[in-house]
């Protein structure tokens, strides 16, 4: 493994490389970006060579889930920040700050919202409670074999069903930006992701998405002071001529159509909050740091990164608003009439093109190429912080804990962690490419809801309350999974639009009107820990009950929390 | 951790003071993250017309720019609160359950 793997995905990343310099013949495709592929080269260089350093440095289990423990809290604040922060959030929020105006705002605050909830009920409690995942957790005082399992199976489902939904995006952004085949961008995405994994473990996986963050984030700040300054950094003259520019007019400046009722607003709401806080990737990324000290300020700096950036995005969005209209030759005919954006979904390659075509208006070429890079980058660091989450379920919640029940050793954990890598990288390279022409938007919306119906209600009652028992954590976890699944696939999105049930007038209809189930599934998760747990009278109950003093205490003050200086 | 050193640690009146203190704490913060992203939705879905009211007279900014904004504000605002005091007053109360223990 060890000896043959490298080459062998070195050997698949190349194919790629090598067939690009064999000019494209078909007609409809975006022409070769140089300047692109040059700077994405660049940075590929760079985060091979940490991988490289990284791969020296990752030796024990402990290295390769958690990077050693030894990040500093404002690291890993960038490096959750470049976890969080999709090529979907940037691409997709200025998108529809440019279709829609003000809605636009109204979506990015629900992505932040999630944050303060982890700082205050989740980050320091997991790191002082936690090893390598957040299973350790939720699983702390239970019966292991039940809560692991369980937990690692809702882990999965959100890892693949990401991974999917980041693939798809990747190899449909990549074709547009590139100019490259689709499923070359999703072996690309695939190779490298397993790479940085494989060899470099957590430690490759945050230098890589602190690199994404700090290219995102300063690019964008460039991109948003470059724009301000045609308005001569004036927001209401921004907001004057984007008005004047864009077909809505004054409808741009307040709520519109996003928000059609409170419930599935609520609802969609609930998802994102609770979600983000059930995520185990981002989970994961509270036990890189030494302490509880630490993990309170990477969630601080996380959360200011995060706001920052979507400001920035709604700086992006509404500037382009004018700037593009200056040039006709960014939209489709008709889109445009006499200096005003009649359409905005006429723009050339759909609004998720809004943030690159900016980018060449206000810094040309050379600054296209660099923003289309970092988009591919912001991948690649999502991807890869996805992968090592789901790996680590896989190796230390199923495999050490509940197959070899504690009689692994470290080499055998580490392997098969690395062997999951692989394995999780295949199926999401094969569902990526199975997926290419499936409609997978509501896959986000899906994760989110699983990770708030599943692993947020697990999580937070189990380290809050002291009643709760193995029965009641395995019932809940598994009616939050289930019914957000079900919910899922009986509404609009997947009954209607991807399995095609028409309604009588010949649009797609759900068999349920809520277009999110957390409203209904977090709920029921929360009423199932509480019925099952109270009512739960066996032996393991009265053991798990009995853990809890001793949990608390740890989860309080630290004391005896794994690799802190407790002594 | 053994079951003495977890029941010298219960016993400690400062770690009585120290769990108080934080939970209420914490949950006054996540109770008025609740409201301010709530509320801004419930204005939106309730009320949308109060936010499009011009800034000031003859301005195109509307109220919804500065109140949105704030809400993004206000996520940071709090996680910052909850940092300066976790890491000071709960951070040394901790300590001296530690060192009382040792």
């Amino acid at each position: 493994m060890k000896r043959l793997a490298p080459w062998a995905i070195l050997a698949a990343l190349l194919v790629p490389f090598a067939l690009v310099a064999a000019p494209a013949v078909t007609g409809a495709k975006q022409p070769l970006n140089m300047t692109a592929i040059y700077m994405f080269i660049i940075f590929v260089g760079a985060t091979l060579g940490i991988t490289y350093w990284a791969s020296k440095r990752t030796r024990t289990a402990r290295e390769f889930y958690t990077a050693g423990g030894g990040i500093t809290g404002f690291q890993n604040g960038l490096a959750i920040a470049g976890d969080y922060m999709s090529a979907a959030s940037f691409l997709g929020i200025s998108g529809l700050v440019f279709a829609s105006g003000f809605d636009g705002l109204i979506y990015s605050i629900g992505w932040l919202v999630g944050w303060p909830v982890i700082m205050f009920l989740i980050a320091e409690q997991i790191r002082n409670l936690g090893k390598f995942t957040f299973a350790d957790v939720s699983s702390y005082r239970f019966g292991q074999t039940q809560i692991r399992t369980m937990a690692a199976v809702s882990s999965l489902v959100v890892v693949i069903f990401y991974l999917i939904a980041q693939m798809v995006g990747a190899g449909k952004l990549i074709q547009l930006l590139f100019g490259l085949e689709y499923w070359m961008a999703v072996m690309i995405v695939g190779a490298l992701m397993m790479i940085y994994v494989i060899f470099g473990g957590m430690t490759a996986t945050t230098w890589v998405q602190i690199i994404k963050a700090v290219l995102l984030l300063s690019g964008a700040t460039f991109m948003a002071l470059a724009a301000l300054n045609h308005f001569g950094f004036s927001p209401e003259e921004m907001f004057k001529q984007a008005v004047a520019t864009h077909g809505k007019h004054d409808a741009i400046m307040g709520p519109g159509a996003l928000i059609k009722d409170p419930i599935n607003a609520i609802s969609l709401g609930l998802a994102l909050m609770f979600g983000t806080a059930g995520l185990p990737h981002i989970l994961m990324r509270f036990f890189t740091v030494p302490n509880a000290k630490e993990a309170r300020k990477s969630v601080f700096y996380a959360t200011g990164f995060i706001g920052y950036f979507y400001i920035l995005t709604f700086i992006i969005g509404f500037s382009a608003i004018v700037l593009l209209a200056q040039n006709p030759a960014y939209f489709s005919a008709g889109a445009l009439v006499d200096g005003v954006i009649t359409d905005p979904k006429g723009l050339l390659g759909g609004t998720n093109m809004v943030a690159i075509k900016l980018a060449e208006a206000v810094g040309g070429n050379l600054f296209l190429g660099f923003i289309s890079a970092v988009a591919f980058a912001t991948i690649l660091a999502v991807v890869s912080g996805l992968t090592l989450a789901g790996a680590s379920a896989i190796s230390h919640d199923l495999y050490a804990s509940v197959i070899a029940r504690g009689r692994s050793n470290e080499t055998m954990e580490l392997r098969v962690s690395k062997f999951a890598t692989l394995g999780l990288g295949i199926i999401a390279i094969i569902l990526g490419i199975i997926f290419e022409k499936q409609n997978v938007a509501f896959l986000v919306g899906l994760t989110f809801a699983i990770a708030a119906s599943a692993n947020f209600p697990v999580l937070v009652a189990s380290i809050f309350w002291g009643k709760m028992t193995t029965r009641g954590a395995l019932v809940g976890g598994f009616a939050g999974l289930i019914s957000a699944l079900t919910l899922t696939v009986m509404s609009k999105a997947v009954w209607g639009e991807t399995l095609g049930h028409m309604g009588a007038d010949g649009k797609p209809v759900g068999l349920i009107f809520l277009d999110n189930p957390a409203i209904i599934s977090i709920p029921l998760a929360f009423i199932c820990i509480w019925l099952f747990s109270i009512t739960d009278n066996s032996k393991q109950a009265q053991k798990d009950r009995a853990l809890f003093p001793a949990q608390r205490v740890r989860c309080e003050t630290g004391i005896g929390s794994e690799g802190t200086a407790s002594h | 951790m053994t079951t003495d050193s977890v029941e010298a640690i219960t016993r400690h009146p400062l770690y009585a003071e120290l769990v108080t203190k934080r939970k209420r704490f914490a949950w006054i913060l996540t109770f008025l993250m609740f409201l301010f992203y709530y509320g801004f939705i419930m204005i939106v879905a309730y009320a949308p017309k109060s936010l499009a009211v011009p800034l000031w007279a003859g301005s195109v900014t509307t109220v919804g720019i500065p109140v949105g904004l704030s809400v993004i504000i206000s996520a940071f605002v709090l996680t910052g609160i909850y940092v300066y005091r976790a890491n000071g007053e709960f951070d040394r109360l901790t300590k001296s359950i530690q060192e009382d223990l040792r």
